[in-house]
């Protein structure tokens, strides 16, 4: 087994015994991503000089015992994060010649706890999109089929992790931008509670529903990142003041008594049979390792997609007003005036989904039409949660699948918003509510991944990583690479 | 809030938004082109009808949530309940970091920002 099919885990035990280096690895990786990215079109931007200058001080603390257990294991950005003095493109050609003068809270945490930054990754524009097609800068492509899309909004993470290109990656998850592509890439993908990772320096799409996390190979890298990741920062208004616990040691906890949900609305029509055996069989699973099941229903569930594609819309509308062509950013060539300026700028600097989604927010917003759309989905809203927390209120966990579907072909969706939006009909729910969630892959079907889908309590990450920790345990899904890729 | 309602032909700012659902979601050029003015967006003459259409789309799909009932339901802005706006003492915490920010802009003179001129 070479280096990078290792987990972050695995690799800091060999990175503390000196069997590799940082810059080894660094190097191992940055041979991968030459070898393999063309193709799956996940980097955006190398590091490459940055990455090995920061291995060698990671090997130098190393070297003097004055490691965490990230010091020195190479991870990715999702290039929504702001990194000093690289070029941060979220996607768009908007910001195509953008380079961030500050660190994303995460970006500067993740340096701070001794990763090395490889590069930025590939993402739908603004975070707007389910399956990396609305990038700027191409599709990416998964490695599990290079014909189909990988998931989005996080698709460059995603694929990088999944295609062992580098051990971990960090993503945002408005809507399901990290769970949606983790599952359809057959990797772990992990949305923390709103609130409880730091938002400063991570480009805005829908401020009530955004939250940072990670796509890792395994539960337990998700921890060991997360716990560094996470906590207050005053930077953030949504940031919440609550200790971060240890989530690495906690992964133990046995399951015996612990009650699961199935999500009765998540088993609907929709759902292909084939996921359903997948996601059916996990449940079997966590059930020999003591947990009961029963059957949970969220009757207003079901209108979580109508009430996102309101409240999601409204919210970019607002935040994307900051690029103008004034003070950073594109700007059309010989404005004629400065509304001209502004028109052309934002017009020619977008691609067609967000411009659909910020005129969509800027209808829903408007005067007469504000309590028909906008107050409504937030009062539906409200719904979705009370039946979350009536749930929570008897079981411990929520579980179900994680897309309808394995991954689709590309080109499929791009004509129809709907169909599209549709595909993540399951993990909008936990940001209306803003719930930690998780994907963790559990199983394959005509050779494609297949994602479980756990829901939590707000703040309940740590049982989450268990359950996942001691599912991963008991299966080996999580240890599949695509074929080429091992 | 934008005033929206005035740029739509069929549909006034002071009729009620509930008696218009049923012939709203069908969108006409000229309000997708008021919608796209409001936004600041430059949209081509080969965009307007499909966005037309897929505008369309979305807000009949979107007007499914009137049927829920929503009565004494208060509408929900925050997703964690009891969660309150931070203030923090009115003191300058930033540095000045007026150069660095301004190598990011498309047109700089003298420290200032500039656009086409706003008063002829």
């Amino acid at each position: 087994m070479t280096v990078h099919s290792l987990t972050i885990a695995e690799l800091a035990r060999k990175l503390r015994s000196r069997e590799v280096s940082s810059e080894e690895l660094t190097r191992a990786c940055l041979a991968r991503i030459e070898q393999h990215n063309k193709p799956l079109n996940a980097f955006l931007t190398v590091t490459a000089d940055a990455a090995l200058a920061a291995s060698r001080v990671a090997d130098k603390r190393l070297a003097a015992g004055d490691a965490g257990p990230l010091t020195g294991v190479p991870i990715g950005h999702k290039d929504i994060f702001c990194t000093d003095g690289v070029r941060t493109s979220c996607g768009s050609r908007i910001l195509d010649n953008f380079v961030a003068p500050y660190d994303a809270t995460v970006v500067a945490r993740l340096k701070n706890a001794g990763t090395v930054m490889i590069g930025k990754l590939n993402m739908d524009e603004f975070a707007m999109g389910s399956s990396n097609e609305t990038s700027y800068y191409g599709p990416v492509t998964n490695p599990w089929d290079r014909t189909r899309v990988p998931g989005g909004s996080s698709g460059g993470s995603a694929a990088a992790v999944a295609a062992r290109l580098l051990p971990a990656a960090t993503g945002t998850d408005t809507g399901g931008s990290i769970r949606q592509p983790a599952a359809l890439t057959g990797i772990t993908g992990f949305k923390p509670t709103y609130g409880r990772v730091s938002r400063y320096g991570m480009i805005a799409f829908a401020s009530s529903l955004d939250q940072a996390g990670v796509l890792t190979r395994s539960v337990e890298d998700a921890a060991l990142l997360l716990e560094a990741m996470a906590g207050f920062d005053p930077a953030d208004s949504t940031s919440v003041d609550a200790p971060v616990p240890k989530y690495s040691t906690l992964l133990e906890q046995p399951l015996k008594g612990l009650k699961i949900g199935l999500l009765k609305e998540f088993f609907d029509k929709g759902l292909e049979e084939s996921n359903a055996a997948c996601v059916r069989a996990a449940l079997d699973v966590c059930k020999r390792l003591g947990a009961e099941l029963r059957e949970v229903s969220l009757p207003n569930l079901p209108l979580s997609v109508p009430t996102y594609y309101v409240v999601a819309p409204a919210e970019c509308s607002s935040n994307l007003s900051r690029f103008d062509g004034v003070r950073f950013g594109y700007r059309c060539k010989e404005p004629k005036d400065l509304m001209d300026l502004y028109k052309r700028s934002r017009g020619e600097g977008f691609g067609a989904e967000v411009k659909r989604r910020i005129m969509t927010g800027t209808y829903v917003l408007s005067a007469g039409y504000y309590d028909a759309y906008y107050l409504k989905a937030q009062k539906v809203r409200a719904l979705i949660n009370e039946d979350f927390r009536r749930a929570f209120g008897e079981v411990d966990v929520l579980m179900g699948p994680t897309t309808p579907t394995p991954a689709f072909a590309i080109g499929a969706k791009m004509n129809d918003p709907i169909t599209m939006y549709l595909n993540d009909i399951y993990t909008i729910g936990a940001n209306l509510a803003g719930l930690p969630a998780m994907s963790v892959p559990c199983g394959l079907v005509n050779g494609l991944p297949v994602g479980l889908q756990i829901i939590g309590p707000h703040f309940s990450e740590a049982k989450l990583f268990n359950v996942g920790h001691l599912y991963q345990r008991e299966t080996d899904w999580h240890r599949r690479a695509p074929a080429g890729y091992a | 809030m934008y005033d929206c309602a005035r740029f739509f032909s069929r549909s006034g700012a002071a009729k009620p938004p509930k008696e218009t659902f049923a012939t709203m979601s069908d969108l006409t050029r000229k309000e997708v082109e008021a919608i796209a003015h409001l936004a600041r967006l430059a949209i081509t003459e080969t965009e307007l009808p499909v966005y037309v259409a897929s505008l369309s789309s979305i807000v009949a799909f979107i007007e499914q949530l009137a049927a829920a009932d929503t009565a004494n339901v208060e509408p929900m802005a925050h997703p964690l309940a009891g969660q309150v706006q931070r203030l923090r003492p009115d003191v300058i915490t930033e540095s000045d970091h007026h150069d660095k920010y301004q190598k990011n802009a498309p047109q700089v003179q003298a420290g200032l920002y500039l656009v086409p001129k706003v008063i002829e």
